[in-house]
C-alpha cells in the first residue's frame, strides 16, 4: 500500500487532501466533521482583523454552471470572508487542533495592508496552535475593493511586503495564496518567495458571472435585480488552475518553491494531475460542497490504487514528475508526424469527426454513402479534434509516422531527429543546427 | 358483478380504477428535467441516420437541440414543419424500427435517445400553446376534395390550406381521425388526443369538413372531379379478411378492428363485453392491440395465434414484448381450422404449420384451445372500387398520382407501410404535387418542409 502521508513544509498529513480556505472550514463543527470523513487538513476559512465581523448579502451567495443532468461544473461565489467574531473563530481552532494533532490546520488570514494589522493578529493565531498560515491575497469580490484579497495579490511588491511581516513576527510555515487575476502568475509567485514565503497555494478564484438572467436582465447571483462579479471554482476551472501550478514549478526563478495546488480537484486523477506538475499537496472546495466531505474516501483509495500500480510508494515520489515535460511551444518535435486513425469496428458512425474536420478544420475525413468515415493522410494535419468530438473511447486514435516514411500531406521523409522551432528554416531567429 | 373468471363475453370484469389504470397513458410524458437530460444524449449526428430513418424526414437532430436548448415550443415547430400530425406520431410510431432504431446510440449501447418520448414533449409543449403555429398563404380559389379524414387526408389537408387552397375534408365517419380515432390502442392517445389533434389542425382555417359522407354511399368520385379541382382519396382499407376456417360465423367471432373502434368510442370501458378466454387470429399491430386491450379490460386468457414464425410477424419486437408483459401468450406458427361451440364460440382448433420453402402448410398436428371470443386480425382490404389498382391497393405514381387526372391518393389504400407516420408523409407530398399542378409551378422535393413563409 502506498503511503499518503504527505510533508509539506515539515506539517504532516495522513494525506495530501485538504480542505482549501472557504464555507465548509468555516466553524468547528464542519472541520471535526471533515476530520472524521479523513480529510488530511483544513485551511480555516479566512480569519480578519479584530472589530466588528464582515457582513455578507442576505440574499444568494453563489452562482453555478450546470452542465446535463444539472451536474455542476462551476460555481462562483460572492461571500466574504469568516463573518464570525475573530475569538470564536481562534477559540475553536485551538480546540480542533488539541483533538486531532496529527492533521494540518492552517489559518487564513486577510488583515489590512498596515504592518501593525499583522503584528495584532499573528499573535493570537500562534496562541491556537494551528500548524501555520495562509495570506489571503485573492479573493476578488468584496474585500478587495477594500484594499484586500486579490488588491494586494495583484501587486507584487504588496505580497513581497505583507510576507515579509509575516515571517518576523510569526515563525511557523507561511503559505501565500496567488489569485489568477493577473496577467503572469510568475510575478506574484515571484514575490511571496523573495519576501520569505515556504509555499504558495493557488488559485484562488476567478472573476466572473456566470450567468445572466434573461427575464430581469440581470447577472447570477441576483440581489434584489442586481449582480456583481464572483470567484469561479470547480471542475472548469482546473485547466487555468494547473497551467499556473506548471509555470511557477518550472520558471528557474520560481522552481523549488513547495506549491499547494488548488483549482477543481474533484477526484484522485485531478490531485495527481496536479502532484505530477509540481504541487506538493492540493487543496479541495467546490467537490466537497457538491457532493458532501465523504468524497475525500474516494480521493485516498484512488490516489493509493494509482500510486500502487505505478510502484509509487510515496506521495513525494510523484510531485514535480511531470514539470520537466512541460515546456515552451519552440521546443516541440516539429519531426514528430501522426495521422488520425479511424477504427471501422468501434465507429458507431455518427459523423461528428467527419462534420468537425469539413466544416472547422482541414477536410480530412471521407464519407462514404454508407457512411464509412476515413482519414485522408495527405489532407490531415493531425489536428486531434476528430478524436476530441468523437463519443466513442479510442475509436479514433493518432497513430506515428515512422522515421523513413514519407507524410502524404507534406511529401516529406519523416525525420528521426527531432527537430524544433529555435532551428526551423523559417524561423529567422533560428540557430544554425549543429 | 363479473371477473376475468365469469364465462362467456361479458363487461365490468375489472373495477373502474382497474380499468383506468390499465389504460392510462403507455409512455408518461417527460417532465422538462427528464426531456433535458433525455435530450443530452443526442450526438447532433451529421446527415443524421435517423433522419433518413423517419418517413416525413423530421430534423430530429435539430429539435432535440432545441429541446437541450430550453425551447420545446420551437423544437415542436420543426417537427411540424415535416408531419403536421408529429404529436400522434410520436405516440404510435414503432420507434424502434424507425428513428431509435437506426439512432447510432442503438449501434453503441443498445439504448438509443428516446426520440419518441422527446418529440411527444416537443409536440405536447407547441400544441399547449394558444393559437396555431403556422398560417396561410394568400387565397389561389382553388378547390380540393380530400377523402377520408384520417393521418394521409388530414395531412394533405393541412398542407394545401396552407398553400391557400380550400379543402373540403370528407369522411365517411361521423367523427374525423380515421385509425388515429377508431383505430390506436386507447393506452397510446389518451386524453382524447386524436380529436383534439384534429381541432388543433384545423385551426389553420380554409379546411371545411363533411363528416358521414362516404364514396360510393352518397358521394362519388365522378361529382368530386368535376365539382374540385382536385381529389385526394385517403381512404384507407375499408373491408376486413374472412376467417377461412370451419365455424368462422359462430357468434363470438369478431372484426379486432370494429372491437377496437368500439373500445376507443365507449364512454365506459367496464361496460364494454369481452370474454374470458380471447383467441386473437393475425400477427400484426392490429393482432397486438386487440389481445392487449382484451387483456386489459378483465379476459383471464388471451392468446394471439399466427401462422408464421417470430421474425415474420408484423407487430413489432417491442409490440410483441409489450403483449406478452400485459399476459398475452403468443403461439406461433398456428393458424385456424375451426371454431368448435354449441351456437357460440367456445373452443378454436389451432393447426400448426410449416414453411419448407414452398409456401405454408399444416402439419396436421391441432391443438385446441377455449375461446368464446375470436378476433380476426388477418388484414384489411381496400373497398373503395374505380381506379387501377396495383395489388389490392390503389396504383400510384409520383407523389400519389392515380390513373385518374387529377386524383391523387395516399395512406394505407396505396402501397407501402400501413404505418401513421407513412400516411402523412404521402397526404403531405401529394399536397404539394397537387398545389404545384394547380398552380403550374415546379413540384417540391417530396419531404419539403411548410417552409419559414408560413410560420406564424
Amino acid at each position: 500500500m502506498a503511503d499518503l502521508t504527505t510533508d509539506f513544509l515539515g506539517i504532516t498529513s495522513p494525506n495530501p487532501f485538504w480542505l482549501a480556505s472557504a464555507p465548509p472550514t468555516d466553524k468547528e463543527y464542519n472541520v471535526r466533521r471533515a476530520f472524521e470523513a479523513g480529510w488530511g487538513g483544513v485551511v480555516w476559512k479566512t480569519l480578519g482583523a479584530e472589530g466588528p465581523p464582515v457582513v455578507n448579502v442576505n440574499g444568494p451567495r453563489y452562482g453555478v454552471i450546470h452542465g446535463a443532468d444539472r451536474r455542476v461544473l462551476g460555481i462562483n461565489n460572492i461571500e466574504l470572508i469568516t463573518d464570525r467574531p475573530l475569538e470564536v473563530n481562534l477559540e475553536e481552532m485551538a480546540r480542533v487542533k488539541a483533538d486531532w494533532p496529527d492533521r494540518a490546520l492552517i489559518a487564513s488570514i486577510m488583515v489590512p495592508c498596515e504592518e501593525e494589522a499583522w503584528k495584532a493578529i499573528l499573535p493570537r493565531v500562534m496562541e491556537t496552535g494551528a500548524d501555520g498560515i495562509e495570506l489571503n491575497f485573492g479573493c476578488p469580490h468584496g474585500m478587495a475593493e477594500r484594499g484586500m484579497g486579490s488588491a494586494v495579490g495583484q501587486v507584487p511588491e504588496y505580497i513581497e511586503m505583507v510576507t515579509r511581516w509575516c515571517k518576523q513576527y510569526y515563525d511557523r510555515p507561511v503559505i501565500v495564496k496567488l489569485t489568477p487575476n493577473i496577467t503572469d502568475i510568475r510575478k506574484p509567485a515571484l514575490a511571496a518567495k523573495n519576501g520569505g514565503a515556504d509555499a504558495v497555494s493557488l488559485i484562488n478564484t476567478i472573476n466572473s458571472i456566470t450567468s445572466v438572467n434573461l427575464d430581469t436582465m440581470s447577472p447570477e447571483p441576483t440581489i434584489d435585480g442586481k449582480g456583481t462579479h464572483g470567484g469561479y471554482c470547480g471542475p472548469a476551472v482546473k485547466p487555468i488552475a494547473m497551467n499556473m501550478v506548471a509555470e511557477i514549478a518550472r520558471d528557474p526563478e520560481t522552481a523549488g518553491l513547495p506549491i499547494s495546488g488548488i483549482g477543481g480537484i474533484t477526484t484522485w486523477r485531478d490531485a495527481a494531475e496536479f502532484m505530477s506538475l509540481g504541487a506538493g499537496n492540493v487543496q479541495v472546495c467546490t467537490a466537497a460542497m457538491t457532493y458532501g466531505f465523504r468524497i475525500v474516501e474516494e480521493m485516498q483509495a484512488g490516489l493509493s490504487a494509482w500510486m500502487d500500480e505505478k510502484g509509487y510508494s510515496r506521495v513525494s515520489e510523484v510531485v514535480g514528475r511531470a514539470v520537466p515535460n512541460v515546456t515552451d511551444w519552440q521546443y516541440l518535435n516539429l519531426n514528430y508526424v501522426t495521422k488520425a486513425r479511424i477504427d471501422q469496428e468501434a465507429c458507431i458512425k455518427c459523423g461528428r469527426c467527419f462534420a468537425a474536420c469539413e466544416d472547422t478544420s482541414h477536410q480530412a475525413i471521407a464519407m462514404s454513402p454508407d457512411r464509412t468515415f476515413t482519414v485522408k493522410d495527405d489532407e490531415c494535419v493531425a489536428c486531434n479534434l476528430c478524436v476530441d468530438v468523437c463519443p466513442v473511447e479510442d475509436c479514433i486514435t493518432m497513430e506515428e509516422l515512422q522515421a523513413g516514411s514519407v507524410d502524404p500531406r507534406t511529401g516529406l521523409t519523416v525525420q528521426k531527429e527531432p527537430a524544433n522551432w529555435t532551428t526551423h528554416p523559417n524561423n529567422p531567429g533560428a540557430v544554425a543546427a549543429e | 358483478m363479473a371477473d376475468p373468471l365469469t364465462p362467456g363475453i361479458v363487461a365490468g370484469r375489472l373495477s373502474q380504477d382497474e380499468v383506468a389504470a390499465n389504460f392510462a397513458d403507455l409512455h408518461q410524458p417527460l417532465d422538462p428535467h427528464e426531456a433535458s437530460v433525455a435530450a443530452d444524449r443526442c450526438y447532433f449526428c451529421y446527415d443524421a441516420p435517423c433522419v433518413t430513418a423517419c418517413p416525413t424526414a423530421i430534423d430530429i437532430p435539430l429539435f432535440i437541440r432545441q429541446i437541450a436548448t430550453g425551447q420545446p415550443e420551437a423544437a415542436g415547430k420543426t417537427i411540424m414543419d415535416q408531419n403536421i400530425l408529429g404529436g400522434m406520431c410520436a405516440r404510435v410510431c414503432p420507434t424502434e424500427d424507425l428513428c431509435e432504431g437506426a439512432c447510432v446510440r442503438e449501434a453503441a449501447e443498445g439504448k438509443p435517445v428516446e426520440i419518441g418520448r422527446l418529440q411527444r414533449h416537443a409536440t405536447d409543449s407547441l400544441m399547449a400553446r394558444q393559437g396555431h403555429p403556422f398560417r396561410r398563404d394568400a387565397s389561389t380559389g382553388k378547390r380540393v376534395a380530400v377523402v377520408g379524414a384520417g393521418p394521409a387526408g388530414l395531412a394533405c389537408a393541412h398542407r394545401l390550406a396552407i398553400r391557400g387552397h380550400d379543402v373540403v375534408l370528407y369522411d365517411a365517419k361521423d367523427k374525423l381521425g380515421g385509425l388515429n380515432e377508431f383505430g390506436i390502442a386507447a393506452y397510446k392517445s389518451t386524453g382524447d388526443f386524436a380529436a383534439r389533434e384534429v381541432e388543433w389542425l384545423c385551426q389553420i382555417g380554409g379546411i371545411e369538413r363533411r363528416p358521414g359522407a362516404a364514396l360510393g354511399v352518397n358521394l362519388t368520385l365522378e361529382e368530386l372531379r368535376s365539382e374540385y379541382d382536385a381529389v385526394f382519396l385517403g381512404v384507407g382499407l375499408g373491408g376486413v379478411n374472412d376467417l377461412d376456417a370451419e365455424g368462422a360465423g359462430r357468434e363470438g367471432v369478431m372484426d379486432a378492428v370494429g372491437f377496437i373502434a368500439a373500445l376507443r368510442q365507449a364512454d365506459d370501458l367496464t361496460k364494454l363485453p369481452v370474454g374470458r378466454n380471447v383467441v386473437v387470429i393475425g400477427g400484426g399491430m392490429t393482432a397486438v392491440d386487440v389481445a392487449v386491450q382484451s387483456k386489459l379490460l378483465g379476459a383471464e386468457n388471451v392468446t394471439i395465434a399466427y401462422r408464421r414464425g417470430k421474425d415474420r410477424m408484423g407487430a413489432s419486437e417491442y409490440e410483441q414484448n409489450l403483449a406478452t408483459s400485459k399476459g398475452v401468450r403468443i403461439i406461433f406458427n398456428a393458424q385456424p381450422v375451426a371454431v368448435h361451440g354449441n351456437g357460440a364460440a367456445a373452443e378454436i382448433e389451432l393447426e400448426y404449420t410449416a414453411d419448407d420453402g414452398t409456401g405454408l402448410r399444416g402439419t396436421g398436428e391441432t391443438l385446441r384451445l377455449p375461446a368464446d371470443q375470436v378476433f380476426k386480425a388477418i388484414g384489411q382490404v381496400l373497398t373503395f372500387q374505380g381506379l387501377e389498382l396495383d395489388g389490392r391497393k390503389i396504383c400510384v405514381s409520383g407523389a400519389g398520382r392515380t390513373s385518374l387526372d387529377g386524383v391523387w391518393a395516399g395512406g394505407d389504400c396505396t402501397p407501402g407501410d400501413d404505418l401513421t407516420v407513412v400516411a402523412v408523409a404521402e397526404g403531405r407530398d401529394a399536397a404539394e404535387d397537387i398545389h404545384a399542378r394547380l398552380m403550374a409551378v415546379a413540384s417540391e422535393p417530396a419531404g419539403a418542409v411548410i417552409g419559414e413563409d408560413a410560420r406564424a
